[in-house]
């Protein structure tokens, strides 16, 4: 990057710097701020005054320091070695800067996101000769066992394929060149660039039509996202939303996942970090982290840099998605974006709209929304990658009207409602089975490659829903009149509630066998539910007492129905025979 | 050394804050001396530099500087803690200033009180068990090595008697290593800090602890630094000489308020309830400190106490807290009432790493399963509570009933103990045991039948009633269901 010493500074703001004499610098230009060289990016330009939004701490910066202009936007390094890291919230390596500089962040350094020495092995897939343009895959690199790293002649070049060469190549190595119609020849390599505030493009945009399957019971059966989907998940602190996230990079049906923790705990990555290579994932068997990338810009790294963080991830999931795959994105938490664009502007002395939170606030939240979706990719051959983002939201004091969860709510498809009460209930995930929705609902049912059990699944959870429907109005007659006022079979369908709820929507993120499953086991399981609630309907029509249905053995076989593993689930459509058993057996006696 | 500059061009006074013009070597974040015309010197610290123009936060406050005869000295640095094994055993101000009668500290070397962050490659995940002897902490919110886990307290309630018999108590169990405390003070009475002071001297403790005093009627703006000079000696002590350090930071709405006070003065767009935006990250600069480091022995755990004003936890200082520490231990003013002490709210209180530091081998394979079910059953019964203060006890299910009665013997039993009783984790795990052994296995649901089995039969055949004066009828009908 060649860089031009011009400009002087002339304010400093905590990590907003003003410099002078910054004439021919575009706006988002990355620039070097003082004789530490900190990394900054120009967010606003008057006249020659150029205000700076620093990535690293300003102590010790004042007037009259330099300021350097590399003159390119901030951009993402894209190519093979990006799976498996984990970088700051501008692509750099953690990893190789602690082995640079030790344990904790220095100021100024600059390592690129890519290794550059080591070698990928390229297998071309077209040949010299071929016509190619912006997209096309000419070859792949075998990033990890799970992810072949397709290769992809960078937007804008287009042109006749003079050479190609297959080997070992470092990212920067020229694997191929193309000779464009001018007779311009364009170096092409493993590595591309692209600056993270654009969206990459894409052939065509299509709606999301299919669900990612995620593990969970309460999200997949009842409030889906759709690979290409948007979900939010909002929530006061401790309710769940990180576990979900968690929950969802490691068990989604997804070719990869990029992780975002912006502004939250350090410890939560380093739990990802120790974790996902440990984990396998349930269709492959292989580590999950051979999928995964981590973008980390901890709570106590630099604000302006958190405000980068969620584009660095987006343009990296948008590549691999490009490739031709399922990509999901989780960010936790974009209300600590939001809040450093809202320390930014503060500091710009912008006017503030509400909550402090600049005008821009909404418009910026759907953009960066805007860039998930099923999309027919750029190049041939032809292919469709999706990507989906799961964004946390964490409101002061857990208030949805907040500014951000409105924007929020304004344009995604899926809202996974976390409450407190349900929480200090230790009912994990916390998710309002009232209040959350999606608007995806309807491809469940193509989850099973049994069209019958996918129509039925679809039923289930309609009844399901209806009963936890009921069960509020219910308790609510139990608090005004008590629980003598309910019919028998009221007080059977509280108690199918609450087995849909404790058995079915309560799932235990760090139990071995209930932290996964999957959509046949969430059948059987629902099934098996509204099964009990089925046969106590009849033994009630029978003449037997609710008291007695609620004692039988068979319950506490449902309740632990769950924990039985993927691989032995003919043991829970047993359990409905039992069922069946039990309660024709009180039949029985209760008309004898 | 560089001579310092000299200005005697403060323009401006408002509330802690001072402009002084004229300047040319002026850095962000840079400190200065001021020097007032009776000789006396207070210390400030650069919040922005515009040209020539420096706007200085006083740490003493303002009051008394004389516009035309303040001396302001740039003194090219960020505020600094030396630092050495000598701080053990001293007490310091809230801008670390020697405050007992010990000798000044010769440092190995001097250290930016903000530090750095620590890079989340380098954190090693916290997974070792402390043992508190607290049965709320330990059985249900268990306190791991590296952990920040803050007390929510109110007006009033005792959080100084927890956190003294944290200090005295707190011990990984099966080690004997280096341990140390450190004790930042900001803006507490001072019988609050002699109390914890006492304490710690009874026990001998004193000699490992390090404190920074910022008393209720000193300088209200020294306490944004106080914890940061404590933190800067505490990284000391964790990832220099190896030790693992309790740090306590009392009391946290104070440090908040003191920030208000800057972003009032400086004119800034008040967030909620006037506290300014860059709450969440300023407390983060503080509270994510805590932790371990790969290759490292030795750790920050990190105990912050706030007063929840009016008890409220969706007050932006309790609420900011619980957005980036791990968990909370919440103080119950109706459990105080009832005189059960420590008050811990069990329901809302959380420890999130607690996964991670219990089971086979660290604590006990029942553990998770136990408190899971603990939990439950307490919850239940606090909602049977409730439903007998609305409607009558009367309208109740014998089921409720039972859950009340498990619910108050719980209050009594598991979640008081005296402040100066160490529980192993062993007791308060086989109290929680004792406690459910009056429900049938199929209603302990949380709980692997496995562990029932092994566990619970102890308790069980204990036929001699374990009765508590005041639940005696119900302790008879729960039994009787058997
Ligand atoms: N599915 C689950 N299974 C078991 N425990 C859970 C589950 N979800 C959440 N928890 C518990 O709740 C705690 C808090 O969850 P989490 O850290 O995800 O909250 P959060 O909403 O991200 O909070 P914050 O906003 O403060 O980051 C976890 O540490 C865990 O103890
Ligand atoms: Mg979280």
């Amino acid at each position: 990057m060649s860089e031009t010493s011009k400009g002087k500074i002339v304010k400093v703001a905590g990590p907003v710097v003003v410099a002078e004499g910054m004439t021919g610098s575009r706006m988002y230009d990355v620039v070097r701020v003082g004789e530490l060289k900190l990394i900054g990016e120009i967010v606003e330009l008057k006249g020659d005054t150029a205000s700076i939004q620093v990535y690293e701490e300003t102590t010790g910066i004042g007037p009259g320091g330099p300021v350097a202009d590399t003159e390119a936007p901030l951009s993402v390094e894209l190519g093979p070695g990006l799976i498996e890291s984990i970088y700051d919230g501008i692509q750099r390596p953690l990893d190789d800067l602690v082995e640079a500089e030790g344990s904790f962040m220095s100021r100024g350094s600059s390592m690129p996101g890519l290794s550059r020495e080591k070698k990928w092995h390229f297998k071309p897939t077209v040949r010299q000769g071929a016509e190619v343009g912006p997209g096309d895959i000419i070859g792949q690199v075998d990033e990890t066992t799970l992810v072949k790293h397709k290769i992809m002649i960078p937007p804008v070049i287009a042109g006749k394929l003079k050479s190609i060469k297959k080997g070992d190549f470092t990212v920067e190595d020229t694997v191929a060149v193309v000779e464009d119609g001018n007779g311009r020849e364009h170096q092409i390599r493993l590595m591309q660039r692209w600056p993270v505030r654009n969206a990459r493009q894409t052939q065509k945009r299509l709606a999301p039509n299919t669900v990612l399957v995620t593990g969970q019971r309460v999200i997949d059966a009842f409030f889906p996202i759709a690979k290409g989907g948007t979900a939010c998940v909002p929530g006061p602190f401790g309710t769940g939303k990180t576990v979900v996230q968690h929950q969802l990079a490691k068990w989604v049906d997804a070719d990869i996942v990029v992780y975002v923790g912006c502004g939250e705990r350090g410890n939560e990555m380093t739990d990802v970090l120790t974790e996902f290579p440990k984990l396998k994932d349930p269709r492959s068997g292989e580590p999950l982290m051979k999928r995964s990338i981590l973008i980390a810009n901890t709570s106590n790294m630099p604000v302006a840099a958190r405000e980068a963080s969620v584009y660095t991830g987006i343009t990296i999931a948008e590549y691999f998605r490009d490739m031709g795959y399922s990509v999901a994105l989780m960010a936790d938490s974009t209300s600590r974006w939001a809040e450093a664009m809202r320390e930014i502007s503060t500091r710009l002395e912008e006017m503030p709209a509400e909550e402090g939170y600049p005008a821009y606030l909404a418009a910026r939240i759907a953009s960066f929304y805007e860039r998930a979706g099923r999309v027919q990719c750029l190049g041939n051959p032809q292919r469709e990658g999706t990507l989906s983002i799961i964004g946390a939201v964490s409101p002061p004091g857990g208030d949805l009207s907040d500014s951000v969860v409105q924007a929020t709510l304004h344009v995604v498809k899926v809202f996974w409602s976390l409450r407190g009460r349900l929480a200090y209930q230790r009912h994990f995930p916390a998710i309002d089975w009232l209040t959350s929705y999606s608007f995806y609902k309807q491809y469940l049912k193509d989850c099973f490659e049994d069209t019958e059990q996918g129509e039925e699944m679809e039923r289930f959870t309609v009844e399901a829903m209806g009963l936890l429907e009921q069960e509020a109005e219910l308790l609510e007659i139990v608090r005004l009149v008590g629980a003598e006022a309910l019919s028998p079979k009221d007080r059977l369908a509280l108690e199918t509630t609450r087995s849909i709820r404790e058995d079915f929507l309560h799932q235990n993120a760090f139990h071995k066998v209930d932290t996964y499953t999957s959509m046949t086991k969430q059948y059987e399981l629902l099934k098996t539910v509204l099964h009990f609630h089925k046969e106590g309907l009849a033994a009630v029509d029978a003449g037997v007492d609710t008291a007695q249905i609620f004692k039988l053995a068979i319950r506490e076989e449902i309740a632990r129905a769950k924990y039985i593993s993927e691989s032995e689930m003919d043991k829970i459509s047993e359990i409905r025979e039992r069922i069946t058993e039990q309660t024709k057996q009180l039949a029985g006696s209760a008309v004898s | 050394m560089r001579s310092l500059k000299e200005y005697q061009t403060v323009t401006n006074i408002s509330g802690p804050l001072m402009m002084v013009e004229m300047v040319d070597e002026a850095k962000y974040a840079h400190i200065v001396d001021i020097e007032l015309a009776d000789g006396s010197i207070r210390h400030g610290q650069i919040l922005q530099v515009e040209r020539d123009k420096a706007l200085v936060q006083v740490f003493e406050g303002t009051s008394g500087i004389d516009v035309e005869r303040a001396t302001v000295r740039f003194l090219g640095r960020p505020l600094e803690l030396g630092v050495s094994r000598d701080l053990l055993g001293r007490v310091f101000s809230g801008l670390g200033a020697p405050k007992d009668d010990g000798p000044a500290i010769i440092p190995d070397k001097r250290l930016d009180i903000n530090g750095r962050p620590i890079n989340p490659f380098a954190r090693d995940y916290p997974n070792e068990f402390i043992q508190t002897g607290i049965s709320t902490i330990d059985g249900l919110n268990p306190l791991v090595r590296g952990q920040k886990l803050p007390i929510f307290s109110g007006a009033g309630l005792p959080h100084d008697k927890i956190t003294a018999q944290l200090a005295r108590q707190a011990a990984v169990l099966g080690k004997e290593e280096e341990f140390a405390v450190v004790f930042a003070a900001m803006g507490i009475t001072f019988e609050a800090a002699q109390f914890f002071i006492d304490d710690l001297q009874q026990t001998g403790a004193i000699e490992r602890a390090v404190m920074f005093v910022n008393l209720a009627n000193d300088p209200a703006i020294e306490r944004i630094a106080t914890p940061r000079f404590a933190l800067t000696a505490a990284e000391y002590l964790a990832f220099d000489l190896d030790m693992h350090v309790l740090v306590i930071l009392n009391d946290m709405t104070n440090y908040c308020e003191a920030l208000r006070e800057i972003s009032a003065a400086r004119k800034e767009v008040p967030g909620r309830r006037g506290y300014p935006g860059y709450l969440y990250t300023d407390l983060a600069t503080v509270y994510e400190r805590a932790g371990r480091i790969k290759g490292k022995t030795g750790s920050i755990t990190m105990v912050p106490v706030l007063t929840m004003p009016e008890d409220d936890k969706t007050h932006p200082v309790p609420d900011l807290t619980g957005y980036i520490t791990e968990g909370q231990i919440i103080l119950s003013r109706s459990l105080h009432r009832k005189a059960i002490a420590p008050p811990v709210d069990v329901l809302p209180s959380l420890s999130r790493l607690k996964d991670k530091g219990i089971g086979e081998g660290k604590t006990r394979e029942d553990h998770a399963d136990l408190y899971n079910q603990l939990y439950a059953a307490y919850a239940h019964g606090k909602e049977a509570q409730e439903l007998a203060t609305i409607m009558g006890e009367a309208a109740l299910s014998d089921e409720d009933r039972k859950y009340m009665a498990f619910a108050d013997r719980f209050e009594v039993r598991y979640i008081g103990q005296d402040y100066y009783e160490n529980r192993t984790v062993e007791q308060t795990l086989d109290l929680g045991w004792e406690l459910l052994s009056m429900f049938e296995n199929v209603e302990l649901k949380r709980i692997d039948v496995k562990l029932i089995e092994k566990y619970m039969p102890r308790f069980r055949s204990k036929k001699e009633p374990q009765v508590d004066e005041q639940n005696t009828a119900d302790a008879g009908t729960a039994e009787g269901t058997e």
